[in-house]
């Protein structure tokens, strides 16, 4: 039974944001015993609401509300409002995720002493290692189902796939298989098995997808010590004269404006709100921003090296029958700077339906040339391309200067340009999954452009001195004793896999942290 | 799509009408009839050369040979709904459609060349009408799920249990090549 908390009750831990870090962190509290409400901007949408519709749903959940992006990358230009790609609903992006679940390697957590000095990149190592997350990874994987790990056996591939794969195998990659994927590939922890609807990205009907929003969060509730209350948009973090956190102002469903006290506060709401918060919660004591000694508080954002090559062949494919990323080459992920850029990249099998692809496979364009390719869209195969992109300071989540949103509040701007190793990294990733599509047949490439961001990241990021980052090894920040980060904006650099995995390493971690401080009344 | 256009189609449809590029006044507004009957376009608020001229630009834009122009005609039956509510969208339709007609020696824009066309059409295609019209075909012809056919997408799955036993790894001509 889901457990309902006054909102003069000081004793609960609050999290902002139900995704992969908000939702773990809110069930794995929860288990421990701890009262627990988590306040989701978004409204709850259950599997039965879910369609096989991308409009539709990208309509229904996606988050849509006011926002700025300048700098050079091409998003600003094709997608200005939509700086990211992101989900606004219980569950947060876990509900539209592709489910691939890559542990970080080694060295990435080490990114300014292996690469050393790139000019303009704020690099910086991770206040931890692999060694130290790897018993989190087991968990995390274990309880997410990650195929290929615990012996749960990987999915079958589908076509994109058989395609992806015979190229690799000639190019003479080695490593290539249908992914780590916390996907069901036989019935597990109540749910059933991956029925390869494809739709991956509009919440999978099926429910085999990991999704905080059917596991994490309803397992919580279940314990009595968890309320999620959805529709409620968190707007300012307030604190005492000592400089604790003592609740949270957010607006209700009504659109009235409520304060719910806290013991501790959890931020979760991926790396354009998070850091937006902290900064919209500027006082006399933090005139600069909740956390923001560093002035580190949305800087560095990262998105993740990102880009699509969809290959024409003369016979049908039908990518979008089945799992949407069931496909890896890893090949590319390595650290070789003998490629001429430092950090690696995954290579994933990526498909979008026709309503999608006419909307993302080159923004804008029009004519004889572009039809032609849609014309080819049942012979067509794709995949993605997601490797480590630089942090740079000026890459940032800053409050516009006049825009405000419907609280009245500024809206957040997404400042991006490209590093020039994430200009050459991309050259080469389009350059290979050209040479893997060319390798068996195809007739045409194409090079697409990034999509609005999937991957937001390092706004709030960690470091071992507290003038480099916001927060410390565990998500706290060096400011504020009872004031956690909980999501992708921790991440210190980017590394090349997708992050999900990592940010529920992270979460399960923290909530040991967390119940652990608190029983010694540290916190 | 309006009930009305619905109707007006199926009734066209059913009764056998096929009146060659007419244009007949019903009520306020304005009926657009395919030159070999096939479809129908009660219009809302735009004038029928502005109607007229958004189809063969919508198809040119996104120029589908396997398609027909019932496909181009609904997104701006779209587009005239969306007028009729809103007297911008109507102004930046109907100005638009005639700074296109200017665009290329004054010739209007229907009767120009396919070459000319193309060449109009480049010259304003960074004005918001060019945008609009642009990024209406782009979420309404792809949209449709009676065009998916025509481009070898079966579209939603769950309802049939999914691809699993519907050809997810159906594909066999890789052993050729």
């Amino acid at each position: 039974m889901a457990a309902k908390y006054d909102l003069n009750d000081d004793k609960v831990v609050v999290i902002i944001g139900s995704g992969a870090g908000g939702g773990t962190l809110g069930n794995e509290l929860a288990q421990k015993g701890i009262d627990v409400v988590i306040l989701e901007a978004g409204g709850r949408h259950e599997i039965e609401d879910f369609a096989n519709d991308e409009w539709g749903m990208f309509g229904a959940i996606s988050w849509l509300d006011r926002r700025t992006t300048s700098g050079s990358w091409r998003v600003a230009r094709d997608f200005a409002g939509l700086p990211a790609w992101i989900v606004k609903a219980v569950g947060g992006s876990t509900v539209h995720w592709a489910g691939a679940s890559l542990r970080l390697q080694e060295h990435e957590f080490k990114a300014k002493s292996v690469y050393g000095d790139v000019p303009g990149a704020n690099l910086l190592d991770w206040p931890l290692t692999l060694k130290e997350l790897e018993p989190y990874y087991e968990k995390a994987e274990d309880k997410m189902g990650v195929t290929g790990t615990h012996d749960i056996p990987r999915l079958p591939g589908n076509n994109n796939y058989k395609v992806m794969a015979a190229g690799a195998k000639r190019l003479g990659y080695k490593e290539f298989h249908t992914g780590n994927m916390a996907i069901n590939s036989a019935p597990r922890d109540g749910r059933g098995s991956c029925q390869q609807i494809g739709f991956c990205f509009q919440g999978c009907k099926s429910g085999a997808k990991w999704s905080t929003l059917y596991t994490e969060i309803p397992k919580g509730e279940a314990t009595g010590k968890l309320e999620v209350r959805a529709n409620a948009q968190a707007l300012q973090i307030q604190h005492d004269d000592k400089g604790k956190v003592t609740g949270v102002l957010y607006a209700d469903k009504d659109g009235k404006q409520q304060v719910q006290k806290a013991r501790v506060v959890c931020v979760a709401g991926n790396s354009i709100e998070s850091p937006r918060l902290l900064l919209n919660s500027a006082s006399s004591m933090f005139p600069d921003g909740l956390a923001n000694s560093s002035g580190q508080v949305g800087k560095n954002y990262m998105r993740h090296m990102t880009g699509s090559v969809y290959a024409i062949f003369d016979k049908p494919v039908n990518m979008y029958r089945g799992t949407t990323m069931a496909g890896i080459i890893k090949d590319e992920g390595r650290f070789d700077p003998a490629r001429g850029f430092v950090g690696g990249y995954e290579m994933e099998t990526l498909s979008l339906g026709l309503p999608f692809m006419a909307a993302f496979l080159d923004p804008g364009a029009w004519g004889r040339d572009f039809a032609s390719a849609m014309d080819g869209y049942e012979n067509m195969a794709g995949m993605w391309l997601v490797g480590e992109d630089m942090p740079q300071e000026g890459n940032s989540v800053t409050l516009h200067a006049s825009e405000k949103d419907q609280y009245g509040l500024p809206v957040p701007n997404v400042q991006f340009d490209d590093h020039a190793n994430d200009l050459a990294m991309r050259s080469h990733a389009y350059k290979q999954g050209s040479a893997v599509y060319q390798a068996v047949g195809a007739t045409r490439v194409i090079e697409t452009p990034p999509y609005p961001s999937t991957h937001n990241l390092g706004t709030n990021r960690m470091s071992a001195k507290d003038k480099d980052g916001v927060v410390n090894k565990w998500g706290q920040t060096h400011d504020v004793k009872n004031l956690f980060i909980s999501d992708g904006s921790q991440f210190t650099t980017g590394a090349a896999e997708n992050p999900t995995l990592t940010i529920v390493t992270l979460a399960i971690r923290q909530a040991e942290h967390i119940a652990d401080g608190m029983a010694k009344k540290d916190i | 799509m309006s009930q009305t256009g619905m109707n007006r189609r199926q009734f066209l449809h059913s009764s056998g009408v096929a009146v060659a590029g007419t244009v007949a006044a019903v009520g306020t507004g304005t009926v657009l009839i395919d030159a070999n009957g096939a479809w129908a376009l009660s219009l809302k608020a735009l004038d029928e050369h502005t109607a007229k001229t958004l189809v063969q630009l919508c198809r040119q834009m996104y120029p589908h040979d396997r398609l027909g122009d019932v496909h181009y005609a609904k997104v701006v039956e779209g587009l005239d709904g969306k007028a009729a509510g809103d007297p911008a969208t109507a102004k930046l339709l109907t100005e638009g459609v005639a700074g296109l007609d200017q665009a290329v020696g004054g010739v209007k824009w229907l009767h120009l060349s396919d070459g000319y066309k193309l060449e109009a059409m480049k010259r304003i295609e960074s004005t918001p009408f060019f945008q609009a019209v642009r990024g209406a075909v782009v979420t309404g012809i792809y949209n449709d799920p009676n065009v998916w056919r025509h481009f070898g997408y079966e579209g939603p799955s769950a309802e049939f249990g999914g691809y699993i036993d519907r050809g997810f790894d159906d594909l066999a001509w890789l052993q050729d090549v």
